[in-house]
């Protein structure tokens, strides 16, 4: 596999090949939210009739959709018509080279070893090349090509292989499954499509390079990912770069498929605009994710690392419907300041000796509110299912709140049910102790997070796992003492 | 090395320490015993700088420099290492790679290069030997689920590894078994040499006999009541303190 730089590098030393399609005489739809948008926005896309009537049904539904009440937060008001819909990918840099960049960000970006052109690209710098989607796809679609892998941008999907779109999309997370789901449903702009055929066990981790294309994925990304029959993936979405967007309601929907003998490994690192100091201006991230271990012996694992967004609402799920079947949700949720987190998952227990697994790493800090919800869930055929929850949270300072809401629903005797949990704070005498052997405040603090949340962290690929790690210690800097 | 002058120090307004003087020299071995409440492991604190500690009058002096000054990560890398009474438990932060950040951090300090990987390999299979330390303990998460033994030992081990000049041990002799302070103070005494200095507080002068000092002193109701040989050990061992403290009560009135 190709380093990202190599890759980078190769892109920039060539020749746009596509260039951007010129007969689009309006950039940005008005605010608002109706059929005829919708249809705009299919159009524009040239999309199937198939799609379009999916989208408009999405709506119906979307129209009929109440705000939950549950959650454990004061869901903001979000005024669905205030939103445009449609934006033609920018191809404008905001700025003409990185010294007219907040210096602030520019320092985030050392810290965590960002090289210089996707600085850039994520500041929002020209660069040589413009990277979007589909091109820094076509570098990989060749190698991935000759094993059948098909790994590409959701609307080149519709394009490309529409019988595989249509037979798979809003299978496991249907239009009318909660308001948000609808809503991305009816008006999703782009996201990405996997599909792993029979067998193969894909050489490389699948990454969008989110990092170096954020602009132009939009507020509502739709991801399908489906593994065939003894087929392995591992994907990996978002980057530890601090993510500005002018959006501030951010509402994707990920779907995974897991066949007979399959497995999915679905990585996250979430560093969207948490606000400022006082919780103004960041991302509302509210998020759909759900996977299928639609075969035996499937397999499905979901890792999270959430730092970034004012609210974070999401609960990446799995629902074991083959025979042996496995889900796993590993998750560590950072919140500082007057950030948010209200997330979990779900473990659906269908199929005879299903195995979930749930590791759940809270860490507050300010004056944030933390919480983890679960639903664990046996049916009444799911004999010999089993599960393990561990959800710990640890709080620095006293202004900081943890919460967890386990819910357990067993129909089926056999089961065998485990919940662990525990509460901590970070110790003055755990960082005097490390101060004393000459570690300073900052680094100790680091130290003990880390520590922490080592095994949800383990289950990160390598390389993501080094960078989640400073992520961490970045992101709790100066919360202590 | 170390010089401290008429020291008081407070937590929450009370005076616990009352007027200390002490002057430990290169090559020293200086213990210090006393009663429950005396204020031994207080000056251990205000040595290695703990918040609740508030120096309120007097002076220390490390190696020419106001120790005062310095926040606690400074005296650490200026060669002061306490051997904590209660080791903390750092759950999943390995015990070899907090050393590894500690002896690098402390030899930026001193402006030396950080050991490189090999290094530090030989040098902790050379220091888990000299202290008698299970190599298995060593790559385990730091003090997590280890006996209250085991943690006095990783203290040791700590020290062997991070070679202050000035160790304090803080009642490190405290629920070990008599095979266990063997080994400890065997690591002790390995370890002292004509540059560094050991400043041991003990309850018991049962280490002693394993750890011989130059000097004891009996801290007593804040003060240092008295100081001698190690033969002084012997006498509080046979007398108890409480002539100590009659004595020290008639001198302030």
């Amino acid at each position: 596999m190709k380093s990202e730089n190599e890759i980078i590098d190769d892109f920039t030393a060539r020749e746009y090949e596509f260039g951007f399609v010129t007969d689009i005489e309006m950039d940005v739809l008005p605010p608002g939210l109706n059929e005829e948008v919708i249809h705009f926005l299919s159009a524009k896309k040239e999309e199937p009739q198939w799609l379009l009537d999916w989208r408009l049904k999405s709506y119906e539904a979307f129209k009929r959709q109440k705000m939950p009440k549950w959650q454990n937060f004061e869901a903001p008001d979000v005024d669905f018509q205030d939103i445009s819909y449609y934006a033609a990918p920018k191809d404008k840099p905001k700025y003409e080279s990185l010294d007219e960049v907040d210096p602030e960000l520019l320092e985030t970006f050392e810290k965590l070893g960002i090289p210089l052109n996707e600085q850039k690209a994520l500041a929002g710098v020209a660069v040589d090349a413009v990277f979007d989607s589909v091109s820094i796809g076509t570098t990989y679609k060749d190698e991935l090509r000759k094993l059948g892998i098909i790994f590409c941008s959701m609307s080149e999907a519709v394009k490309e292989h529409p019988e595989l779109v249509k037979k798979y999309l809003g299978t496991v997370v249907p239009p009318n499954d909660n308001i948000y789901a609808s809503l991305n449903s009816a008006v999703f702009s782009d996201g990405s499509f996997v599909y792993i055929p029979e067998g193969v066990r894909c050489p490389m981790e699948l990454s969008t390079y989110f990092r170096i294309n954020s602009q132009n994925t939009g507020q509502f990304e739709r991801t399908l990912i489906v593994a065939e029959k003894g087929s392995y993936v591992s994907y990996l979405e978002g980057c530890t770069a601090p993510r500005r967007d002018e959006n501030q309601l951010h509402a994707a929907v990920v779907e995974l498929i897991a066949m007979e003998d399959a497995e999915i490994k679905y990585s996250t690192v979430q560093n969207w605009f948490p606000g400022d100091n006082e919780g103004k201006g960041g991302i509302y991230n509210f998020v759909t994710k759900r996977g299928i271990c639609k075969g035996n012996n499937s397999k499905i694992s979901w890792t999270q690392v959430e730092t970034g967004s004012s609210i974070t609402w999401k609960y990446p799920s799995v629902i074991l419907k083959g025979d042996n079947s496995s889900g796993e949700f590993y998750s560590v949720a950072v919140t500082k300041n007057h950030q948010i987190a209200d997330t979990g998952t779900k473990m659906n227990h269908i199929g005879k000796n299903t195995k979930s697994r749930i590791i759940s790493k809270g860490i507050s800090a300010g004056k944030s509110q933390n919480s983890y919800r679960g639903l664990v869930q046996i049916g009444n055929r799911a004999q010999n299912a089993r599960n393990f929850t561990q959800c710990d949270s640890l709080l620095i300072g006293n202004k900081c709140g943890a919460h967890t809401f386990p819910y357990i629903e067993s129909k089926n005797k056999s089961a065998m049910l485990e919940h662990e949990a525990t509460t901590s704070k970070i110790g003055e005498d755990q960082i005097f102790y490390l101060n004393q052997r000459g570690i300073d405040p900052e680094q100790a603090v680091a130290l003990i997070v880390n520590g922490y949340a080592k095994e949800v962290l383990n289950q990160l690929p390598m390389e993501f796992a080094v960078e989640a790690r400073k992520l961490l210690s970045l992101t709790l800097e100066g919360s202590v003492g | 090395m170390l010089k401290i002058k008429n020291l008081h120090a407070s937590v929450e307004g009370n005076e616990i320490l009352k007027g200390i003087d002490l002057d430990i020299k290169p090559g020293e071995i200086h213990a210090i015993m006393g009663p429950n409440g005396s204020g031994k492991s207080s000056l251990a604190s205000v040595l290695a700088g703990k918040e609740e500690y508030e120096v309120t009058e007097g002076s220390i002096e490390f190696e020419g420099k106001d120790l005062l000054d310095m926040d606690p990560e400074i005296r650490a890398r200026e060669g002061i290492f306490l051997a904590f009474q209660y080791p903390v438990e750092i759950p999943g932060v390995s015990n070899i790679g907090f050393l590894k950040t500690a002896i690098n951090d402390i030899r930026e300090h001193r402006q030396l290069p950080p050991l490189t990987a090999k290094e530090f390999l030989q040098r902790t299979k050379e220091r888990q030997k000299l202290v008698d330390f299970n190599s298995k303990l060593v790559n385990r998460s730091l003090n997590e689920g280890f006996s209250g033994g085991e943690k006095k030992r990783n203290e040791i081990f700590q020290l062997a590894m991070l070679e202050p000049k000035l160790a304090i041990l803080d009642e490190t002799d405290s629920g070990l078994d008599i095979d266990a302070l063997r080994i400890v103070a065997d690591g002790v005494n390995k370890i002292q040499s004509e540059n560094n200095a050991f400043l041991i507080i003990t309850h018991y002068q049962r280490l002693l006999e394993y750890i011989v000092p130059d000097i004891v002193h009996v801290l007593a109701g804040g003060k240092i009541v008295k100081s001698g040989t190690k033969e002084l050990a012997l006498e509080l061992e046979e007398k108890g303190y409480d002539w100590l403290k009659e004595d020290a009560l008639n001198k302030t009135v």
